[in-house]
């Protein structure tokens, strides 16, 4: 059986649960076998899972799950996936799952491979996953030599599907460890969907010349439903906040679309966001290393580009409505 | 305090991607290596920062070859006390984590840093699996770590936002952008990391359960197709009814 850890947010599952979910259904039915899903804490909406691929759906309600806490979790996870003898456990590669991942394919003695962004396959009983590495400079193909294996899904890698309908959801009783760490406060800006999970992404580099110019920005990243980020000097200075810096040392993203805006395209930069499936660059300089980065490019001053590119896209948006 | 920092060396970030025999293994010709950024920048730094607030020692372990000695020196020029390498090719994460973990059981840490992650496999592996090994909570992507009293705060970046946490020693943390400022080496300290104790130890018995079987470099991107500034119209319909993103 394959395993679905669905990470859950303010009590429903997330857009990376559907994803995972839909993936561990595709590579359940190449390999003869069922997909089911695992929802820890107080989730009203596990149920929907089934349409995505979930034959069942496993809950853990318990008071000790309410705030993350990466070896709780970790433990629940494990002790759940070999009752129900799983033979692969996938986790989302959200920040969360970043803490899960190695925790769990060490308590389940599983080879494991992170940002899996394509369905493995399966040769001689032996499971082969890709994976990309040197921050998508590279990819790999990787073999599991365990009788489990743990994969942590990137986002976006699959478009999920309503392809069934949904099931009840099954309460499992499990032993919850006592968490060694509290959770004091979390800060979250709401009402946006984060970087790692957007389809479109608008970011604006040090071109914009200062922050009082991000209205043109977020005029257009508001057309599109669009997510902002920026580069990093952008963040270090303080012009916008750090949870939006992608790249080598910020936030690496994969979105179907990601426009480039005042940003150089240094290498390190790149590093985040060169999984994009479409880029578009816009930059006055002709030379700016980023155009070799793109799929589409812009000659122009962003100041008169931006505003034109939002109002096109305004009567693009009321003609299809 | 008795802190540990596990440092990788990874090729550095402007360094050209390359693979030989096939697509079996990385071509190192003419790259150059470097502390991973994670582990230098921040990891390691922080560490020095609380031994110099609260006393106590910095040890840095590394598994790897020989070859890999001068990022080990690096380390300790930046301020560590002392070094240990696991005289291990580090094939795998799991191997790593076995290593690390064989050696801290015994030696009773309050904190073992690690990176956020390799900017080379980029795995974000070890820090997680040594916490399991070692049965020690487990805080990733720390931005900022100080200490109330006995207790540790710890900031972590979440999606859109971070997150406050409080525990106690002993844990694992993996340390992301914000924890410190980098540190150049001094002269004093290039010179004493060459004294410094450098322990070269034999490897446990470890396995690798995930193995790379072959490697290859993304196939080169279509020229790009440039749009008249004046024309967005175009590009709007390009994005629509060619590349169909929205
Ligand atoms: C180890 C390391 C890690 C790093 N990590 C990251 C990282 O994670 N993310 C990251 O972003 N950077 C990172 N950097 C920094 C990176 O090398 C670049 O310095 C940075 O990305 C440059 O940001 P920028 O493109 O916004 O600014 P600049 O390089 O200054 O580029 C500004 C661009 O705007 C254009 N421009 C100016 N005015 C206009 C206008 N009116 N209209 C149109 N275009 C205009 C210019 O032509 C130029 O191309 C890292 C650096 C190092 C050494
Ligand atoms: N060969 C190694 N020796 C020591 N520490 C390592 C090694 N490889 C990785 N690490 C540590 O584990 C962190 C995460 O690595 P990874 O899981 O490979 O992304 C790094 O930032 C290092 O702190």
């Amino acid at each position: 059986m394959i395993l679905v850890y669905a990470e859950t947010q303010d009590g429903k599952v997330k857009k990376s649960a559907l994803e995972s979910v839909y993936f561990g259904a595709k590579m359940a039915a190449a390999q003869g076998t069922s997909c089911a899903a695992l929802i820890l804490g107080d989730s009203t909406d596990g149920g929907r899972l089934g349409a995505y691929g979930a034959k069942e759906v496993f809950q853990v309600s318990d008071p000790g799950l309410a705030s993350f806490d990466s070896q709780t979790f970790a433990k629940v996870i494990a002790s759940v996936a070999t009752d129900k003898g799983a033979t692969v456990l996938l986790l989302p590669d959200s920040s969360n799952g970043k803490s899960l991942t190695g925790m769990v394919a060490v308590l389940l003695k599983a080879g494991v491979i992170t940002g899996v962004n394509k369905l493995p396959e399966v040769k001689d009983g032996k499971l082969y996953v890709e994976r990309a590495l040197f921050s998508g400079k590279a990819f790999a193909t990787c073999r599991i030599d365990s009788a489990i294996a743990v994969l942590s899904v990137a986002g976006n890698s699959i478009k999920p599907q309503q392809e069934g309908s949904e099931v009840a959801v099954t309460p499992l009783s499990v032993t919850v460890p006592v968490s060694k760490t509290k959770v004091i406060e979390v800060k979250r800006s709401v009402g946006i969907v984060p970087l790692p999970e957007a389809e479109i992404v608008v970011s604006a580099g040090r071109g914009m010349k200062d922050p009082s110019n991000w209205g043109i920005v977020e005029d257009l990243a508001g057309v599109l439903g669009a997510t902002t980020a920026c580069s990093r000097p952008v963040a270090d200075s303080g012009w916008r906040p750090h949870h939006e810096h992608v790249g080598q040392t910020g936030i690496a993203i994969r979105p179907n679309l990601y426009i480039a805006i005042g940003i150089s395209g240094a290498i390190q930069h790149l590093a985040g966001v060169n999984s994009s499936k479409v880029i578009v660059v816009i930059n006055k300089d002709p030379e700016a290393p980023f155009f070799k980065a793109a799929d589409y490019g812009v000659v122009g001053d962003l100041f008169e580009v931006v505003p034109k590119l939002t109002e096109s896209l305004k009567k693009f948006k009321s003609a299809h409505h | 305090m008795k802190l540990l920092v596990a440092i990788s060396q990874t090729p550095e970030t402007t360094a050209r991607i390359a693979f030989k025999d096939g697509g079996k293994a990385f071509d190192p010709n003419g790259v150059n290596f470097i502390m991973n950024p994670y582990d230098e920048w921040y990891a390691l730094v922080r560490a020095l920062e609380l031994k110099e607030e609260k006393g106590g020692t910095v040890t840095v372990i590394h598994c790897g070859p020989a070859a890999n000695e001068v990022t080990i020196r690096k380390a300790l020029a930046i301020g560590a006390d002392d070094a240990i390498r696991v005289d291990i090719d580090p094939d795998s994460a799991y191997t790593v984590a076995q290593q690390i973990a064989a050696h801290a059981s015994a030696a009773g840490y309050d904190i073992i840093f690690t990176g956020k992650e390799t900017i080379d496999y980029n795995g974000a592996l070890v820090g997680g699996m040594l916490a399991g090994l070692l049965d020690l909570p487990f805080i990733s992507h720390a931005s900022k770590l100080t200490f109330h009293g006995d207790s540790a705060l710890v900031t972590r970046d979440i999606e859109g936002g971070e997150e406050e946490i409080s525990l106690n020693t002993p844990f694992v943390i993996s340390a992301a952008k914000g924890m410190a400022e980098q540190r150049i080496p001094n002269m004093r300290g290039i010179m004493s990391a060459k004294t410094k104790p450098l322990q070269v130890v034999a490897p446990v018995a470890s396995e690798g359960l995930a193995i790379h079987t072959d490697f290859r470099v993304p196939a080169a991107k279509t020229a790009v197709k440039m749009v008249d500034p004046g024309n967005m119209d175009e590009l709007v319909r390009l994005l629509h009814e060619e590349a169909k993103v929205i």
